[in-house]
């Protein structure tokens, strides 16, 4: 099928950005969304445009490594729930469509580039306490530590994001509350976590707030749009948390 | 932890309920807690008011017990002066807390998309703010109306009853005030199950429930509040 992208295009952080239209022909629908930008980068490099390729970013292509994520006809990650714009297939598109590609918009997340933008605020916010202080060494006995299963679970569904970034790319608010509650109660929730939970809690909210982050009102369009699924309710524990935390005298350094 | 603090972290030397309101999070609990005590009294309120379909003398006896209410471990009035400050208090921090708030918010999505569908953002979500600001003007103008009078020529003062009568019986007045409840209503709903989301309350077990809870609550208000113009213009009441 043939299609017509219409793509932003930037040639650097601050550049101007712009809309530019392009014709991909030759699209399978088994072929997958960044196969199609590939196609279309092909013939952008044989063509010489002025513009060169279009610059995404990827890396797994199979849905883990939370690299691809673009705005789809105004939906992260494009039409299709639970699904990463890598996974997303062709077969959702008919002859002729016209499709919408814009990056994230963020003022934490810069556009470097075309549809690349700066997810660096993401790791400073895991760099302040997505850890636990553990002596390396050789490993525990696997046994010494139960964890019930329900609680495995909660710790598991969290620990399932990817760090893409879509949850703030859909908030109308620009909110980063869905990644970082999602990166908390992944530790929160284990026996592992429990030392440094409140000091993680503080840490990890206070370094997402200091990135200019917006603040949530309960759209819920991150969940919506979240490829892994977090649930809305995982931003209930990260308040919780933070409030208990704040009650609590600060651990003494 | 071997990190660094982060330098909001610096803020902490203020006394703990200021340095907590200094924080987003701090903010958001502000808006759910007193929230909630404006939804407690817009229940009550609606609830009190239904007396007015027990005829004039009841209504009114209400409006006078209100003033008894504590004496004389109270003056006359008194509980009425306290819950007062209390609500403007709540409603001073619930308006700069929204204000604040959004302007963080507007602050980090400088430049729109050139098309954003929004999946599940409904219509109570994403009216919050102008929605607030609607409910904020009503009650200016609804406090001016029924408790001081400055807004309604025919007003008495002691006679709730004639007082809510003469009011709703110009009809652009009942008109705003519906139209106002029905913003309050949407208001109410989504801020009633957000605000368990702010102060953490959340279990897989309830979680669905809390939509359920609060479009009950809301539409309980808003029916009640809305029954009182709609009785005055079609002549139950007056
Ligand atoms: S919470 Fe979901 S949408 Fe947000 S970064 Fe993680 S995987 Fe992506
Ligand atoms: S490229 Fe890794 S998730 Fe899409």
């Amino acid at each position: 099928m043939n299609l017509k992208l219409r793509v932003w295009r930037q040639a650097g952080i601050d550049a101007p950005g712009r809309l530019v239209d392009y014709r991909v022909e030759g699209v399978t629908e088994d072929m997958s969304f960044l196969e199609t930008l590939d196609l279309l980068n092909e013939s952008l490099i044989m063509s010489d445009d002025p513009d060169g390729p279009i610059s995404f970013d990827h890396d797994c292509r199979e849905g883990i490594c939370g690299q691809c994520g673009v705005m789809i006809d105004g939906i992260a990650h494009g039409p299709q729930r639970a699904t990463t714009t890598c996974q997303l297939h062709m077969r959702h598109y008919r002859d002729g469509d016209t499709i919408l590609v814009e990056p994230w918009r963020s003022a934490a997340f810069p556009v470097v580039r075309d549809l690349v933008v700066d997810r660096g605020a993401f790791d400073r916010i895991i760099a302040s306490g997505g850890y636990i202080s553990v002596a390396t060494g050789s490993a525990p006995e696997a046994n010494l530590t139960p964890v019930p299963r329900p609680v495995s679970d909660e710790s598991f569904t969290a620990a399932a994001c990817i760090g893409c970034g879509a949850c703030v790319a859909a908030c109308p608010n620009g909110a980063a509350q869905l990644f970082t509650a999602a990166k908390l109660t992944h530790l929160n929730v284990l026996p592992q976590g429990q030392p440094e939970r409140y000091e993680r809690t503080r840490a990890m909210v206070d370094a997402m707030e200091a990135e200019g982050f917006g603040n949530c009102t309960n759209h819920g369009e991150c969940e919506a749009v979240c490829p892994k699924e977090i649930p809305l309710g995982t931003i209930a524990k990260l308040n919780r948390d933070y409030i208990r935390a704040s009650l609590r005298a600060p651990a003494k350094t | 932890m071997a990190v660094q603090a982060p330098p909001k972290a610096e803020r902490r030397v203020a006394p703990w309920p200021v340095s907590f309101y200094g924080t987003d999070v701090g903010k958001k609990v502000v808006m759910a807690l007193t929230g909630l005590i404006g939804f407690g009294y817009v229940l009550a309120h609606m609830l009190g008011n239904l007396k007015i379909y027990l005829g004039e003398s009841s209504l009114n006896h209400y409006g006078e017990w209100l003033r008894e209410i504590g004496v004389p471990a109270l003056p006359r009035g008194g509980f009425l002066w306290i819950g007062r400050a209390v609500l403007v208090v709540a409603l001073i921090l619930h308006v700069h807390a929204a204000w604040s708030l959004a302007r963080t918010s507007r602050a980090a999505r400088p430049s729109d998309y050139t098309k954003q569908d929004y999946v599940v953002a409904n219509f109570a979500s994403r009216t919050m703010r102008w929605g607030g600001v609607i409910v904020l003007l009503f009650i200016v103008y609804h406090l001016l109306d029924l408790t001081g009078g400055q807004a309604n020529p025919d007003f008495v003062r002691g006679d709730v009853y004639g007082n809510v009568v003469a009011s709703f019986e110009r009809w652009p007045v009942a008109i705003f005030y519906i139209v106002a409840n029905l913003a309050l209503g949407l208001h109410l709903y989504h801020g009633l199950w957000s605000l368990f989301q702010s102060l953490g309350w959340s279990h897989n077990r309830f979680d669905p429930m809390r939509r359920s809870f609060a479009g009950v609550f809301a539409f309980v208000v808003t029916a009640g509040n809305i029954s009182f113009p709609l009785a005055v213009m079609t002549g139950i009441v007056g």
